[in-house]
């Protein structure tokens, strides 16, 4: 019960907003300021993955070698990766959740505010060094994201050890950022929340984080291994010392795997947010959501070998990765219906962030369907290493992620601005985005299913036609970014002022309890219990 | 938990420290990375980038020890930094994680393959005289490795190093409970011991390692034995290095008056981060000395 008064200002940074100029992007400790810090260098590093992926989609134009030499090319779809999910996917989650969870738990902030400033401030540097990569003498690495041993070790250029500590700061700057958001949420709620009143998206996000403090020192151990069999003699990865390539993917992947729930937790959060408000029903299933959401995170630690069935493993070990994979479309399913319940009868509408929600239940589902199939041996057999696997991930991480992400920056948009985006431009950019994106990845299932094979420069000439429709999707669905910077810059600068605190007038979280544009310091003194039991009936309706 | 301190959050001033960190952080691995591949630069610029890192060190936990003793936290704050201090600690247990997962992996599957269990196929062609054995005394090509005469024994300086850390961790028990008596001269007796223990569980992992290198030619690179080996001491003793570091400052904090019998976060900090070298320890001589 709330017996919170705000009695004490041990801060004078309360009574005055944020410090001026350059320097408080700087310095600033600020959730608000540390999230839009972290939104603005995803975005920014979206655009460099993806001018990256522009210029792989240019080479698979046509059959044949045309603009790259082939080992350029796989340097692009290494780094390609390496940005998009250290420095595009993952910093946009973090930088979501820095804007909402406090404001969602009726928190000040964060509960670690300078730790928070240092998570966001080590990435640039770090996206520096693994840019970096590609100007030292060898050029980047075209080891794949993955960064498999031989090809990290023995045969990788000298940036690999420049990739490898980028790789260093990435983790830490992770862990840290979990480290906050758990602190933050276990010690900052309101007086009076308790864990099952809170919304799903800082539910996700706390599973999250326990699984990035889990696995984000396993990969700095992978990394660091390699880095020692490169430059001091050791062999972990060689198996003429005694050591074993197959063991880095064990351990990369024991990593890995949890990884991509990293990636994709979030989203279920910001889905589950997103429908209700414009279903106008409560999210059906609330409890079962959260359930479901723990399961997918314990399943990820154990399902890993799945991304290896083809390296050699015995087939005991080939049967159970199958079947414990399998075992996560359970849950994944049951959070599936839940949304498409919670539709049931509603009165749904469709602005912007509910069609970008829509779809990414739609198109994540396809992305789940296609990752069965890989999960299933005798079919990964045919399909290991093709396009289709190619597909597969980025359905889940465009389509899935991304998607989200998108969603939730504008449906979040009027409540950080104080103004509305252009609706008519954003459905806009909705279409073009989703036609795009289809034309751009679904061929590459039929390219995958024909055998084509994934990082390479060139290809056999029966698959051209899919591959130039999917290059022209990629060429429009990259342009659709150009679009989204402009209406995201002019919602900003010249959208429509938003008099009420909640412009979605069914959105019941506690965000929505204070002003829009939300104050420099969220909750100053805590909700009152009514407003806490007001912002969680969405969940306990049934 | 639920928020239950009745007043306000203390939300820190802007600060420059995480930016001097981070530049001090690049500034050391490119200076790192230029080492390695021969830049005559490199080892200036790492030097730079870690005084960087120490000043910024230094400077951030002075902040924060200032704003304590100011009063400036509440419950609620020290409640977070404990919570940041659990969950690195866990952080750092899955780094080690990764290690230990690595010797057992090679001991467990490795090996036995390369010795010709299973389908045996490729390494009956390639490296027909490999004997799977462990400790690997001699590697499926020997080419390039240092191959190692003796091991070191885990009945000699590995089982006095354990009796050492163990006791540390029963100083620094009773260094705590004296702190919860507030029995000042017990309190400083017992982390004066525990920084002597640590600092000899040092000396004798230096001298270990010396006649490792020197007397029985086990070293980073004898093949996989050497790895795993050095790896995982290599990353305790670094670890135990620290939290020696960390102990001296809050022996001197502790001399200082620093703490209260309420009000020491920062030594059950050290205190917690020494347990969990110590457990790692434990692990360590189980795993790679004993069996």
């Amino acid at each position: 019960m709330s017996t919170a008064t705000a009695t004490t200002h041990n801060d004078d940074a309360h009574h005055h907003g944020p410090e001026k100029g350059l320097m408080r992007w700087v310095r600033t400790t600020n959730h608000k300021d540390i999230g839009t810090l972290y939104l603005w260098f995803s975005f920014i590093m979206l655009l460099t993955g993806g001018a990256m992926a522009m210029m792989i989609r240019l080479e698979l134009l046509a059959p044949g070698l045309q603009y790259v030499d082939p080992q350029f090319f796989n340097s692009l779809t290494t780094m390609h990766g390496l940005i998009m999910v250290f420095g595009a996917i993952m910093p946009a989650f973090v930088g979501l959740a820095n804007w909402q969870v406090p404001m969602m738990i009726g928190a000040p902030d964060m509960a670690l505010p300078r730790m928070n400033n240092w998570s966001f401030w080590i990435l640039p540097f770090a996206a520096t060094l693994l840019i970096s990569s590609f100007f030292v003498e060898g050029g980047a690495p075209g080891s794949g994201w993955t960064m498999y041993a031989p090809l990290s070790t023995t045969y990788a250029p000298k940036s690999m050890d420049f990739v490898i500590f980028a790789i260093h700061l990435l983790g830490f700057s992770s862990i840290m950022g979990a480290i906050n958001i758990i602190a933050t949420i276990t010690n900052m709620r309101a007086p009076g929340m308790r864990l099952m009143d809170m919304p799903l998206f800082v539910w996700t996000w706390l599973i999250t984080a326990f699984l990035l403090i889990a696995v984000m020192p396993v990969l700095a151990g992978a990394v660091t291994m390699m880095l020692t069999d490169r430059n001091f003699g050791t062999s972990f990865f060689s198996a003429a010392g005694g050591g074993d390539p197959v063991m880095f993917q064990h351990i990369f992947w024991f990593f890995g795997h949890p990884e991509v729930y990293i990636m994709i937790l979030p989203a279920f959060g910001i889905a589950s947010q997103i429908i209700p408000t414009f279903a106008r029903k409560p999210l059906f299933g609330y409890a079962s959501m959260v359930y479901a959401t723990a399961s997918i995170a314990i399943l990820s630690f154990v399902v890993w070998a799945h991304h290896m069935f083809l390296v050699g493993m015995p087939i005991e070990g080939q049967l159970y990765f199958m079947y414990a994979t399998i075992l996560i479309s359970v849950p994944t399913g049951i959070k599936v219906f839940n949304w498409i319940a919670t539709m049931w009868r509603g009165s749904m509408t469709f602005e912007a962030p509910m069609l970008w929600a829509l779809s990414f239940v739609i198109l994540f589902t396809v992305g789940g369907f296609t990752g069965l199939m890989l999960g299933v041996v005798p079919a990964d057999i045919q399909y290991h290493d093709t396009y289709f696997v190619v597909a597969h991930f980025h359905y889940v991480l465009v389509t899935g992620a991304l998607w989200a992400i998108i969603a939730g920056v504008y449906y979040w948009f009027p409540k950080w601005t104080g103004r509305m985006y252009d609706e008519k431009l954003a459905k806009i950019h909705f279409w073009w985005a989703v036609i795009s994106v289809n034309v751009l990845f679904f061929p590459q299932h039929f390219l995958g299913l024909a055998g084509m094979p994934r990082r390479y420069a060139d290809y056999s000439i029966q698959f051209t036609d899919f591959n130039v429709l999917s290059s022209i999707g990629g060429f429009a669905f990259g342009a659709s970014f150009i679009l989204y910077a402009y209406i995201l810059i002019k919602g900003i600068v010249a959208g429509k002022k938003v008099e009420e605190n909640a412009p979605w007038e069914s959105a019941t979280t506690l965000e929505w309890v204070i002003p829009t544009p939300a104050p420099y310091h969220s909750f100053e003194t805590p909700p009152t219990q009514e407003q806490i039991d007001r912002a969680s009936q969405h969940i306990h309706t049934h | 938990m639920a928020q239950t301190s009745s007043d306000q959050y203390y939300i820190p001033h802007g600060t420059n420290w995480p930016i001097i960190g981070s530049i001090g952080l690049f500034t050391m691995f490119v200076g790192l990375g230029n080492l390695l591949h021969g830049a005559d630069i490199g080892l200036t610029l790492m030097f730079v980038g870690l005084a960087i890192v120490l000043f910024m060190v230094f400077g951030w936990f002075r902040t924060v020890i200032d704003e304590s003793h100011k009063g400036m936290y509440n419950k609620q704050v020290d409640y977070s930094f404990r919570l940041g201090m659990w969950w690195f600690i866990f952080s750092e247990v899955m780094f080690f994680f990764a290690f230990f997962g690595a010797l057992f992996y090679v001991r467990v599957l490795t090996i036995p393959w390369l010795g010709g269990e299973g389908a045996g196929v490729f390494n009956s062609v390639i490296w027909p005289d490999f004997e799977a054995v462990w400790p690997l005394m001699s590697y499926p090509d020997n080419t390039g490795l240092s191959v190692p005469t003796a091991l070191v024994s885990a009945w000699e300086i590995p089982f006095l190093n354990t009796i050492l850390l163990l006791s540390s961790g029963g100083t620094i028990t009773w260094a705590h409970w004296a702190l919860k008596e507030n029995n000042r001269k017990q309190l400083i007796l017992g982390m004066a011991a525990t920084v002597a223990l640590g600092i000899l569980f040092l000396y004798f992992q230096a001298v270990e390692y010396g006649h490792a290198y020197n007397d029985l030619n086990l070293k980073l690179d004898s093949g996989i034995y050497g790895s795993t080996f050095f790896m995982l001491t290599g990353f305790h003793g670094f670890h135990v290095t620290l939290g020696t570091v960390m102990l001296i400052v809050i022996l001197l904090r502790c001399m200082k008056g620093h703490f209260s019998k309420e009000n020491h976060f920062a030594f059950e900090a050290v205190a917690w981060y020494w347990h969990f070298v110590d457990v790692v320890w434990i692990g360590l001589f189980i795993f790679v000395y004993w069996l």
